[in-house]
C-alpha cells in the first residue's frame, strides 16, 4: 500500500537516539574523556584542528568524541561551530624561524645551522604492532634532550638558499594588499597564491596526499626536495588598534614544510630553485608535505610551465579540496530524488515506446 | 482566510523550544546583512549569480545550506514557514530543515502553501499559484547552468558576460540529433529577463512555466558553490528551446490515484513486486487540500 516516508519527524528523533547510544557503545566500558582524546589521540586532534580551521584542542577533542572518531565528521562539527564565532581581529604573521623546535629535518643538507633534530616521529618505528599497548602499563618516560635546544632562532634552510640568491624570492611587494579571507569571501578564479595556500591549509589530507603523489608519478613532476620540515611551538601576536604594538596572546604548535623544486629561469633571469610551502596546526607532517607539493604544482602557470596535469589546475584542485563540500555533496545523493528520477523515467518510457512504434511500422 | 486548518499550523509549543543559545535564525547579524546585500544585488540583476561568503552551516553542504542561509537572512518572527522536499512536507530532509528553523527562530510553520509567507523548497514549485506576499527559496546544488558543459568558472563567467550561450544550444541540438528531442528533464535551463541563462535548480521541466511572471519573489541559494541569484516578481522566464523543437515538459497518461488531479506532477509509487504501481501527487499539500474539498 501507499506508505512513502511519512513520520519523518519520529524517524529523525529515533535515529538521533540510536546514534547517541551507538556512539557511547557498551555502557559497561568507561566513557572516554576529552582529556584522554586530547592527550592520547593527539594526531587526530591536530588533523581536526587543521582542517577545521580552529586551534582549540578541547573543542577538537569534543568534536572527535561526538563524531565517534570520524575525522571528517569532526571537522564538520568544528567548522559549523567556527562559523558562529565573532571575528575579533587578525594576528601578525607567525615567524617560524623563531619556532621552539621539537623536530626539524632537512633532506637537502647533511648538517646545517641549528642541526637536525629527529624529535618524535613514526618514521623509524618499524610498524610492528606493539601488543604491550593492549594492556595498561607504566607511562613511558621521555628522554632528556642530549643537546641543549637553544631558544635562539634557528634559520630556515630556505633563508640560507635565499641569501645566495639561489631560490625565488617570495617577499610581499610594497603596497601588497592584505590576503583575502576565504572563510569570509568566496573563492574566485584566478586565485592568487595566498588564497590558494589558505584553501590547501583547510583542504582534505587524503585529497592533497593523492594529488601530491600524482605529481611524483609523472603528472606535473617538479623534482621536489624536502628542504626542511619543522614542528614546534610559535608565538601568536596581535596588534590591537588602541595599542599600536604587538602583544603575545599565546603559543600554538605548527608543522611547516618547505619544498625546494626544479629551477626556473628565462632569458632575462638567472635560473633559480622554486618553492612549495605547507603549514598545518599541530603535528601534521604528511599533510604539510602534500600541501607543499600541490602548492608548487599550482604555481605552474605563473612560472611559465605547461599546465597539463590535474595538480596544476587551480580550478580542479581548489574547488575539490574541501572535505565538507565534497562529503556533503556526495552524501546528498542519499536525499530523495523522486521527482527528478520520475522525470527521467517518464522520458525514457516515452523514448522507448516511440522506438517500438517506429520499429512496428517498419516491420 | 477561513479559520486556519488545525493540521496546517505547527503547535504553539514549538515556540517554547526556541534555542536561545544561538542568534535568531542561527546566523549572526553581520552574516545575515552580507547575505541580504547579495540578495539585493541578485534581485537587481535577475538571473545573475552573485558570489557570497557562504557560511558553514550545521547541515551538510548539498543538503540545502544555500536555501537555509537565504531563509535565515530574510525570515522574521512574524513569518510563517513552509519547507518542502520533492513537493512533500514530511520527507526527512524537509522535516529536518523545518526543525532547524523551529529550534533557531521559533516561527510558526505550516504545510499549507497559501498560509506560508516563506517557502523553502528542494526540487519542486508548489502547484498552487503563489502570491505577491510570498517568497519562494530554492535550494540549489549547482548554480552554474553551463557547468556540465564547461567546468571552468573563468570560462563560464565570460560566457555570461557576453551572453554567449551557444554551448547550451549545441547541447540541445545534439540531443535532438541523437534522440529526436531534448533529453533534459529537470534542471532545465531558462533565460531570465532575456539576459542571463539560469539554472532553475533541479525542479522538473514541468515546473518551469510556473516561474514565468510569478508574482512571488523567487530566491536561489547555493551554499557549497557560494552563489545567490533571484527572479524578481513579474519577470519573464523562458525555457530554452528551438522554434521547430519547442519546450515540452513531461506529461502523464495517469491521474493522481488519491485526489484524481490531472494537472499536478505525479510521483510513481511501486506497490508490489509484480509490476503494480500507482501515481500520486508529489505536492502533498495540494493533494491533501483536494481530498478535503472533494465531496
Amino acid at each position: 500500500m501507499y506508505v512513502a516516508v511519512k513520520g519523518g519527524e519520529r524517524a529523525i528523533e529515533n535515529s538521533l537516539a540510536l546514534l547517541a547510544s551507538q556512539r557511547r557503545g557498551d555502557p559497561q566500558v568507561p566513557e572516554l574523556t576529552l582529556q584522554q582524546i586530547r592527550e592520547q589521540m593527539r594526531l587526530a586532534v591536530d588533523r581536526v584542528m587543521t582542517e577545521g580551521s580552529v586551534y582549540d584542542e578541547d573543542l577538537a577533542a569534543l568534536a572527535l568524541k561526538q563524531a565517534a572518531g570520524d575525522t571528517l565528521e569532526a571537522v564538520f562539527l568544528l567548522r559549523a561551530y567556527r562559523a558562529t564565532l565573532p571575528r575579533l581581529g587578525y594576528t601578525q604573521a607567525i615567524d617560524t624561524a623563531q619556532m621552539q623546535l621539537a623536530r626539524r629535518v632537512s633532506a637537502t643538507f647533511k648538517d646545517l645551522p641549528g642541526g637536525q633534530l629527529l624529535g618524535p616521529t613514526y618514521d623509524y618505528t618499524q610498524r610492528l604492532l606493539d601488543f604491550s599497548l593492549a594492556a595498561a602499563a607504566e607511562p613511558p618516560v621521555a628522554p632528556e634532550s642530549p643537546m641543549e635546544v637553544e631558544a635562539a632562532a634557528v634559520p630556515r634552510v630556505m633563508d640560507l638558499l635565499a641569501a645566495e640568491g639561489l631560490i625565488e624570492v617570495c617577499q610581499p611587494r610594497e603596497g601588497d594588499p592584505a590576503p583575502a579571507d576565504l572563510t569570509r569571501d568566496p573563492l574566485h578564479f584566478p586565485a592568487d597564491r595566498p588564497t590558494r595556500l589558505q584553501n590547501l591549509a583547510r583542504g582534505d589530507e587524503g585529497f592533497l596526499l593523492a594529488l601530491g603523489y600524482s605529481t611524483q608519478r609523472g603528472y606535473a613532476h617538479s623534482h621536489p626536495f624536502a628542504a626542511e620540515i619543522r614542528f614546534g611551538r610559535v608565538e601568536i601576536e596581535i596588534e590591537p588598534d588602541e595599542l599600536g604594538f604587538a602583544v603575545s596572546i599565546g603559543d600554538i604548535d605548527v608543522t611547516e614544510c618547505q619544498m625546494v623544486n626544479q629551477f626556473a629561469g628565462s632569458a632575462t633571469e638567472l635560473p633559480r630553485f622554486t618553492r612549495g610551502y605547507g603549514l598545518c596546526f599541530g603535528h601534521c607532517e604528511r599533510k604539510a608535505m602534500a600541501m607543499a607539493l600541490v602548492d608548487r604544482a599550482l604555481c605552474a602557470a605563473e612560472l611559465g610551465e605547461d599546465v597539463v596535469a590535474p595538480a596544476q589546475m587551480p580550478e580542479f584542485v581548489l574547488s575539490h579540496s574541501d572535505s565538507l563540500e565534497a562529503s556533503g555533496f556526495v552524501a546528498h545523493l542519499k536525499l530523495p530524488h523522486y521527482v527528478d528520477f520520475q522525470a527521467e523515467l517518464e522520458l525514457l518510457r516515452r523514448m522507448r515506446s516511440r522506438d517500438i512504434a517506429t520499429a512496428a511500422e517498419a516491420a | 482566510m477561513n479559520a486556519p486548518d488545525r493540521s496546517a499550523l505547527a503547535p504553539a509549543a514549538y515556540a517554547s523550544t526556541w534555542e536561545t543559545n544561538f542568534n535568531f535564525a542561527y546566523l549572526d547579524e553581520r552574516s545575515k546583512r552580507m547575505i541580504r546585500r547579495a540578495i539585493l544585488k541578485a534581485v537587481a540583476i535577475p538571473g545573475y549569480q552573485v558570489p557570497f561568503g557562504s557560511r558553514e552551516m550545521p547541515l551538510p553542504y548539498g543538503w540545502g545550506t544555500g536555501g537555509i542561509q537565504v531563509t535565515a537572512s530574510i525570515i522574521g518572527p512574524d513569518d510563517v514557514l513552509k519547507v518542502i522536499d520533492q513537493g512533500a512536507d514530511d520527507t526527512v530532509n524537509a522535516v529536518n530543515i523545518r526543525r532547524f528553523f523551529q529550534r533557531t527562530t521559533g516561527v510558526r510553520t505550516t504545510e499549507s502553501t497559501a498560509a506560508a509567507t516563506v517557502i523553502q523548497t528542494r526540487h519542486r514549485i508548489p502547484e498552487v499559484p503563489l502570491s505577491a506576499h510570498q517568497i519562494l527559496v530554492y535550494q540549489v546544488p549547482v548554480p552554474e547552468p553551463l557547468q556540465r558543459l564547461e567546468p571552468r568558472e573563468v570560462e563560464t563567467r565570460r560566457m555570461h558576460g557576453l551572453s554567449e550561450y551557444g554551448l547550451m544550444h549545441v547541447k540541445f541540438y545534439e540531443d535532438i540529433a541523437r534522440y529526436g528531442h531534448i533529453v533534459t528533464t529537470y534542471d532545465y535551463p531558462v533565460m531570465v529577463d532575456g539576459r542571463y541563462l539560469m539554472s532553475p535548480s533541479p525542479i522538473p521541466a514541468f515546473d518551469n512555466p510556473k516561474m514565468h511572471m510569478n508574482p512571488a519573489l523567487q530566491l536561489f541559494g547555493a551554499g557549497r558553490e557560494k552563489r545567490i541569484y533571484a527572479v524578481p516578481p513579474h519577470t519573464a522566464v523562458e525555457s530554452l528551446a528551438f522554434d521547430d523543437y519547442p519546450f515540452a515538459p513531461q506529461r502523464w497518461d495517469a491521474v493522481c490515484a488519491i485526489c484524481a488531479a490531472a494537472d499536478s506532477f505525479l510521483d510513481e509509487v511501486i506497490t508490489d513486486d509484480r509490476g503494480g504501481r500507482m501515481h500520486v501527487c508529489s505536492d502533498t499539500d495540494y493533494c491533501r487540500t483536494r481530498q478535503a474539498a472533494a465531496p
